[in-house]
């Protein structure tokens, strides 16, 4: 078969995903994290009087921890097929990356299976996010001084 | 009212996140390293700071505040200390989100197990 008409073939049965409706999931999911974010740093800011930046800490270890939680209770992959980026793309998805990637390698022992591979998904996230903070930072302080 | 600010913030952030996915090849870990690398990109010249007195919480729940909270502790540190001062604070004000996500994870995997 030629190549290009295969490729139409696989065009057609490959399953149509509804973009609208989840893009509107992805909005709304999100756009809830973000109010529970900032409901839990005004929580804490006000119960434990501590500063917002400090509370921002606890809220960010906070949905870590529901994060990693719920991936082992395995609510989170189904909620994740709903809601799809509105939940991975919060820190939430962080913490289930790491968590699944430790829960699955459990199995290969303790150091060579658990302690090698804990990072295999969040890893790049880390590598690259250390990368370029500190091309940038260079840039900002060679070219435009340490503080603007 | 700095509530429909968080929802606008983050919603529009996986929105974002949504349209890359559905309309690209990329996959899930593509994304969330994009947005890291744009995190760090707008803190340079502190925009994100702006959107995160715009939004509080609501700014800080994507994964953009870790690009952001990463250049932000170099940059501090850098003031203080020079170039060195970059590999200094560069994990000053994340640290506490990837070590309790480490620790967390890690007496979680001991207790759990995968599903079949």
């Amino acid at each position: 078969m030629e190549k290009s008409r295969y490729q139409k073939l696989v065009k057609k049965y490959k399953p149509k995903e509804n973009r609208l409706f989840n893009g509107m999931m992805a909005f709304l999911v999100g756009g809830i994290m973000g109010m529970i974010g900032q409901f839990l740093v005004e929580f804490y800011a006000t119960n434990l009087e501590i500063s917002t930046k400090e509370a921002g800490t606890f809220m960010i270890i906070t949905l870590i921890f529901i994060g990693c939680l719920l991936t082992c209770f395995k609510f989170f992959d189904k909620w994740v097929h709903f809601a799809k980026a509105g939940l991975f793309v919060p820190i939430t998805g962080f913490a289930h990356a790491m968590m699944s990637a430790a829960l699955d390698y459990k199995k290969e022992g303790m150091v060579t299976g658990l302690g090698a591979s804990m990072f295999k998904l969040t890893g790049s996230v880390i590598i690259f996010g250390v990368v370029s903070a500190y091309v940038f930072g260079l840039i900002r302080i060679l070219l435009f001084g340490g503080t603007i | 009212m700095i509530y429909v600010h968080a929802f606008l913030f983050a919603g529009l952030v996986c929105l974002i996140g949504q349209m890359i996915l559905d309309n690209t090849t990329l996959t899930a870990g593509h994304v969330t390293t994009i947005f890291v690398i744009l995190g760090a990109f707008l803190d340079t010249f502190s925009i994100y700071d702006k959107f995160v007195l715009w939004a509080g919480g609501g700014a800080l729940v994507p994964i953009t505040s870790f690009g952001h909270l990463l250049i932000h502790g170099a940059l501090e540190k850098a003031n203080e200390f020079g170039l060195i001062g970059l590999a200094m604070g560069m994990f000053d004000l994340t640290s506490s989100g990837i070590i309790s996500a480490i620790v967390i994870s890690f007496f979680l995997s001991l207790i759990f197990n995968p599903k079949d």
